[in-house]
Formats: structure tokens, sequence, C-alpha cells
């Protein structure tokens, strides 16, 4: 049963670069149409683990499916179009404009005029990206709308699944709180399958139904925030989850 | 785009068109003999080219050997201590060189010796008459040609026939070497008998009192199947034989060097006095030599650039694609530019003969290193996370590299290009030295007949070329690289 709700099967997937174990015997299964908010420390394998699902990168050991077929070399290329892939700053490309960036893919597969603007109008609507943004090349747009045309682009191809490597990692907090509103609402309405990595379990509360926290290449425990604290299978999850400070323990730690 | 069509029509018709070539060594002399030749033969209505000042003896004989050129003028002393002596031939002179299938012409009336000279006034002062004399003077400096330097009957075989002890010996152009006299950084120096500026800078020569110099008659050298394919050129050119004295070979130098009379016209007044024969001589303007030299300057530097640039950029491709493969590119390319020009042009002589195609081919050589280390740059410099974008959004590698890639290191790859072109403007001028034209040309004959106007006529319009082509690709920089990188600094 839960294997056909899944977009991705992780099964026993490891990953070394150089001497440094990324990976070890990972098994994970990503629920369909729900956020799932992968956690951990910077370093413990997140970006690895995404790059993975995506295609960019092989497993050492072990194997991957999306949608029920195994990634391999030869159907990564056609798998990734039915996947958006989101990073810390966007990786728009520079010499393209906000518009150019979205659509090249589009362009590239031939689609029709007509069609490919009434998509990037809609986008711009769901993203809230102003229209005048679209002829600007990225370094003449904040940080914050950077990321909304890297999610335009992302979602252009209208993919199953999103892949979102800590995609407010680099923005300020004011813009931070306002992109996460507006993903938080975008995620509800598209129904899309989304992968989401953070090291910020605010962050993660906010986003997510179900909760991955990963330390040192392995994860720890999957669920919900509610069984974290509950049951956690381990000390460092109870640590993890109280890393945060609320404001106020800030206050708390002012009367003393 | 039409005057580049027109510039290679030029070339190729210059290549495909029977007509006897002569060529000529780099030194006056030598120029207005092969001038002479050049215009008997064109007399007889044959055509005949005449590829001035070629090089040295090495350069000449080789372009002989392969067909390059037909004929040349060369002195006995040579062909017998350097030419045959090399190759290990013995016995008779004509016998060894029909073997290669080269003829030798009777003496054409004068014998031009390699002898030793130097200032009259110090030659005086310090009493120096004879070469045994210098035995005397260790202090004294020597300056002389690299030829002479190199050469078998050259200054090693002379030290030892003399018991000289010089220890300090400048190698340098025979042209300088005068200069040097003149301010007496040097003192003596290596000359030819005939040559005019014996009297222009007041020098002696000193008595060759061991008899170690051989005779050295002028006579040309010229291919068997020359004069099998055209008799009628032979016979007139043959007219020659013994027929120009040592005071008019060293009047005739004069009139170059000094008087700066142009050698197609000191040929022409010879043949005129000599066998009555008007021959039809273009006199050149300075426009029409500029505008040569810029067709043929252009010419290099065209073809062998974009030669450069269609194979650099893929090499360079492949080396950022393929690492293994990249590392012996760039090696490869990196040597080639350590090679000295000079040496790269001559290289190509055996092979391809001397003119344009040499050179064309070395300049190619040395024009990739820049483009394929800054195509390599450009696409390494690249952010990971850009690449990987690329990659994620499903684009196939061929329409990553040039929807992305190539795009985001378009800046690096027009600065390689850029390099390339101004480095190619400069080198090309050393095309000359083998015959390629260019503004080397003006630049060679104005060192060797020391006229600062000439050299300048070559050296004003190669910078003016160099700058102009900096400002082109300063321009194309606002076609090729895209806007947004413009914009922003960091792809
Ligand atoms: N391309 C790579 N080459 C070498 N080591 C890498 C590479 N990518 C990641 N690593 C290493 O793998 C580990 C996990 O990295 P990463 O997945 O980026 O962690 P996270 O995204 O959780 O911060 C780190 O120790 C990192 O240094
Ligand atoms: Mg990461």
């Amino acid at each position: 049963m839960q294997i056909l709700n899944s977009v991705f099967e992780v099964k026993g997937i490891s990953k070394i670069y150089d001497s440094t174990q990324a990976l070890s015997c990972v098994d994970l299964s990503v629920p369909s149409e729900q956020t799932t908010v992968v956690i951990g420390p910077s370093g413990c394998g997140k970006s690895t683990l995404l790059r993975l699902m995506i295609g960019l990168a092989r497993p050492d050991t072990g194997k991957i499916y999306f949608e029920g077929t195994e990634i391999t070399p030869m159907n990564a290329l056609l798998l990734r179009r039915r996947m958006g892939y989101v990073t810390q700053t966007g990786g728009l490309f520079p010499h393209l404009t906000a518009r150019k960036n979205v659509i090249l893919m589009a362009n590239y597969l031939g689609w029709e005029k007509t069609l490919i603007e009434k998509r990037l109008l809609t986008l711009a609507e769901l993203t809230q990206f102003p229209k005048d943004g679209l002829q600007r090349f990225p370094a003449q747009l904040s940080g914050g709308q950077q990321q909304r045309v890297a999610l335009m682009r992302a979602l252009m191809l209208n993919p199953d699944a999103l892949l979102l490597d800590e995609p407010m990692g680099a923005l300020d907090p004011i813009t931070r709180y306002d992109l996460q509103n507006d993903l938080k609402g975008i995620f509800h309405k598209l129904r899309k399958s989304v992968v989401l990595v953070t090291h910020n379990i605010e962050e993660a509360k906010f986003f997510g139904n179900q909760m991955v926290l990963m330390q040192a290449g392995r994860i720890i425990q999957q669920g919900t925030i509610h069984e974290f604290i509950e049951t956690p299978a381990d000390p460092f999850v109870t640590r993890f989850i109280k890393t945060h400070r609320g404001p106020l323990e800030i206050q708390k730690g002012g009367d003393a | 785009m039409l005057a580049g069509i027109g510039i290679i029509e030029t070339a190729l018709a210059e290549q495909t068109l029977p007509s006897v070539k002569v060529g000529s060594k780099k030194f006056t002399e030598n120029v207005i003999l092969s001038e002479i030749t050049t215009l008997l033969i064109n007399h007889g209505e044959i055509p005949a080219i005449h590829r001035k000042q070629l090089g040295s003896t090495r350069v000449l004989w080789s372009a002989l050997l392969n067909g390059n050129i037909d004929i040349y003028p060369e002195y006995t002393g040579t062909i017998i201590n350097e030419i045959l002596a090399e190759r290990g031939l013995a016995g008779e002179i004509e016998e060894a060189l029909s073997q290669r299938g080269i003829q030798m012409s009777k003496t054409l009336g004068f014998s031009n010796t390699y002898a030793i000279g130097m200032k009259a006034e110090t030659a005086r002062r310090l009493g120096i008459a004879r070469i045994s004399d210098l035995r005397n003077f260790p202090d004294l400096k020597f300056g002389f040609t690299h030829e002479f330097m190199n050469r078998k009957d050259g200054w090693s075989g002379l030290r030892k026939y003399y018991n000289l002890s010089q220890l300090e010996v400048l190698e340098l152009d025979h042209d300088i070497a005068y200069r040097g006299i003149e301010s007496d950084t040097i003192q003596v120096t290596d000359i030819y008998s005939t040559d005019a500026d014996i009297d222009y800078y007041s020098l002696v020569i000193l008595k060759d009192d061991l008899h170690y110099f051989p005779d050295y008659h002028a006579v040309l050298l010229y291919r068997t199947e020359f004069a099998n394919r055209w008799p009628n050129a032979l016979r007139a050119m043959l007219q020659l034989e013994g027929h120009i004295s040592e005071s008019e070979m060293i009047k005739m130098n004069a009139q170059a060097k000094i008087k700066k009379i142009p050698e197609n016209q000191i040929a022409s007044q010879f043949l005129a006095k000599e066998f009555g024969i008007h021959p039809k001589i273009h006199i050149e303007t300075i426009t029409d030599r500029l505008l040569l030299r810029t067709r043929e300057h252009l010419f290099l530097v065209a073809i062998s650039l974009t030669g450069a640039i269609i194979l650099s950029i893929p090499l360079g491709i492949l080396s950022f694609k393929r690492k293994k493969i990249g590392q012996i590119v760039l090696s490869i390319v990196g040597i080639i530019q350590t090679i000295p020009s000079l040496a790269l042009l001559v290289f190509m002589i055996p092979f391809l003969g001397v003119g344009s195609q040499p050179a064309i081919l070395a300049l190619f050589l040395y024009s990739l290193l820049p483009i394929v280390r800054n195509t390599y740059t450009g696409l390494s410099n690249i952010r990971p996370e850009i690449r990987e974008t690329a990659q994620a959004l499903g684009l196939p590698s061929l329409p990553r590299l040039w929807l992305v890639e190539l795009p985001l290191a378009s800046r690096s790859i027009l600065a390689g290009i850029k390099t390339s072109a101004v480095i190619n403007v400069g080198t090309a001028t050393l095309g000359a030295l083998i015959g390629a034209g260019g503004y080397g040309q003006p630049i060679l004959a104005g060192i060797r007949l020391d006229d600062m106007g000439l050299i300048l006529q070559g050296a004003i319009p190669a910078a003016l070329l160099a700058l102009l082509v900096q400002g082109f690709f300063d321009l194309a920089e606002r076609y090729f690289v895209p806007k947004g990188l413009r914009i922003s600094q960091n792809p």
C-alpha cells in the first residue's frame, strides 16, 4: 500500500566521496502529494541524498526508484524532466533573463509559443513574481526574487516532484518569512510531492507533514513532529528538536 | 569578406602559376644577384619571381632541394665547406651536387671571400695588419654573425688555425655588427670582401696571412629539373657567367646600402650597361608596398587564427569534459608555445618549404594555447551549482554546452582569442624570414640596408594592426558576451 503511494523509494544507498562516507545504507520512502522535510546538521548528507534522487550522482550501493522506475544513468535525463530542483542560491543562469531561465527547457522541447507564454504567466502569478521583473537578469533581482524565478523554472514542465535544497538558506529573515508563507501556500495548492531540505527545525515544523532526521549520513528517525517528541528514536532526536530557542526562552534567559 | 576572398585568390594564383622561382639570402649582395637573374630570365618572356631574403644558407639550400625555389646565388667556399661537408660528400663539387639534382654555374666573375675586418683607425693604432696579429690582443672584443659562428669554415676553425685566444665573442646580425664596430662595442668582425660597408664604416680587411679562408666565387645554384624544363631561362641566366667584376659588385652593394637605391633598379641599370637590355621594372611606391604587405600580413593572420579558433575551442571543451585527455592536450599546446618562434619557422621548411604555408602552420600552432586554455578555464570556472542545475533540468549534454556552458565561458574564450590574435600579428612579422612576406619584409630589408625609415614601414603598421585587433575584440565582446554576464561579473 505504502509503495503505491510513494513517489521515491530509496533502498539501502551508500555514497562515499574520497574518504567521506556521505551516506551509509539509507532507506527512505517519500509519500506522494505531501511535503517531506529532510533535516539534520550541515554535512550530514542531505544535499547528497537529493542529488542522488535527481540522478546527478550515482549511489555506490543501493537503488532509487522514482514512481516505480529505477533511476539509471540511461534514463536519468528523461526522469529528471519530471522533477523540479531548486538549490540554495537558485542556480539561475546569469546570462539569461528571468523569463529565458524559466522557459529554457520548454523552448528546448519545442513547446508552442502561446502555451509557453500562458504557462509563464500562470507561474508568475502563482509565485507572486512581478511581471516586469521577467525581463531582468538574475544579477538585477533580489535574493527572494531569484528564488521565485528558480521555483518557476522548476515548475515549468509541471513536474510530479519538487526537490528543494535549502531554498531559503541564503535569504534574510524577513524575505525568508514571506517566502516560507508563499511556498507553503503553493505546495498546498499544487498538491505536488515535495522534498524540502533544511537544517532549521522551525522551518521543518512549519512545512512538514513528514519529517526525516539525518545525522552523519544516516536516517535517525522518520515520522511526524509529534512522533519525534513523544517517541524519539535516539537522544540526538530530542537534542536536535530542542535546539530552537523561542522568543519566550530568550526572555526567560534575560530575566535570570 | 570580399577583400578576404581576393587575398586568398591572389595567394592561390601565386602558388599555381608556373614560373621560375629565384631565391636570395638575407644580405644585400645576394638579393641584387637574384634580382639581376630574375630580370634576365623575365626578359626572355619567361615568368620568374624573386623570393627575397629568405634566410641563411641552410634555409636556401633546403628550399632549393625540395623545389621551393629553382635558383639562388651561392659561393663556392660555402658549397664546399658548409653544404657538402655537412653531408659527408666527397669528390668533385659538380658530381656531389648533381647527385642531389642540383647544378652549378661557372663563376659570375668575382669572389666574395669571408674576411676579418676592423676599424682602420683602431688597426693602425694597435699595429694590426694580419689576422696573426690578433693573437697579441686577447682583450679585443669579437662580434661574429650567427652563420660565421656556426659554420665549419667560420670562427671555430679560424680560432684553431690561427691559435686565437679571444674569450669574449658576441654572436649578432651582420648589419648590427657594423653598428657595434662603429660604436666600439666590438672591435673585430667577419665581413664579406665585396661589402660596401667596408668603405662606409672605414674598415680594413686583415690579411689572411696563413691562408685560412678558401675562395668564395659567386655562382648560381639551380635545379637540374629547372634546367630541363626551362632551357631558355637557363641560357639567359648563364649569360651572367664571368660578367660581374668585383669592383662592379662592390659598387652595386654600395648603391643599395648607402644610396638606398631599390635593388631592382640597380639590377636593371646593370643589365642595361652590360647586356644592353632594358627590362621593365615596377617601381614600388610606399603605398604599393604598404598595401601588398598588409594583404600578405592579413592573409597569414586570418588563415592561421581562423584555423586555430576552429580547432582550439573543441580542444578546450574536450579538455574540460575529459580531464585525462585534457591534461595531455594542455601540455602539448603548452610545449608548442615554448618553442622559439624562429626555430619553429625554420623547422617547418623541410616539410613545407618556404613561403606562406610554413608560416601559417607555425602561427596556427602558436595561436592554439591561449584559446584552448581560456576555453578550458572559462568552462571550469562556471559554478558547479549552475552546471548541475542545467543537468537537473534534463538538458542533454550538447544543448547544455551550447545554451549554458559556452555562453558562460564566452568572455574567457574571447579573451583567449584576443591574446592569440595579438601574438599572431606580432609573430607574423617573422614570417618574412621564410618568404611569407608581410610587415616583416620591410623590417628585414630595413635592418639589412640600415634604413630606419624602411624598418618603421613595417613596425608601425604591425603595431597599429595589433591595436586594431585589440579594439576589434573589445567591440566583439558586446556581441559575443551575453548582456547578463556584462552586468554580473561572476558566472
Ligand atoms: N562532491 C563531493 N566531493 C567530496 N565530498 C563531498 C562532495 N559532496 C559532499 N561531500 C561530503 O559529503 C558529506 C555530506 O555533504 P552534503 O550532502 O553536502 O551535506 P549537507 O547537505 O547535509 O550539508 C560532507 O562531509 C561533504 O563534505
Ligand atoms: Mg547541503
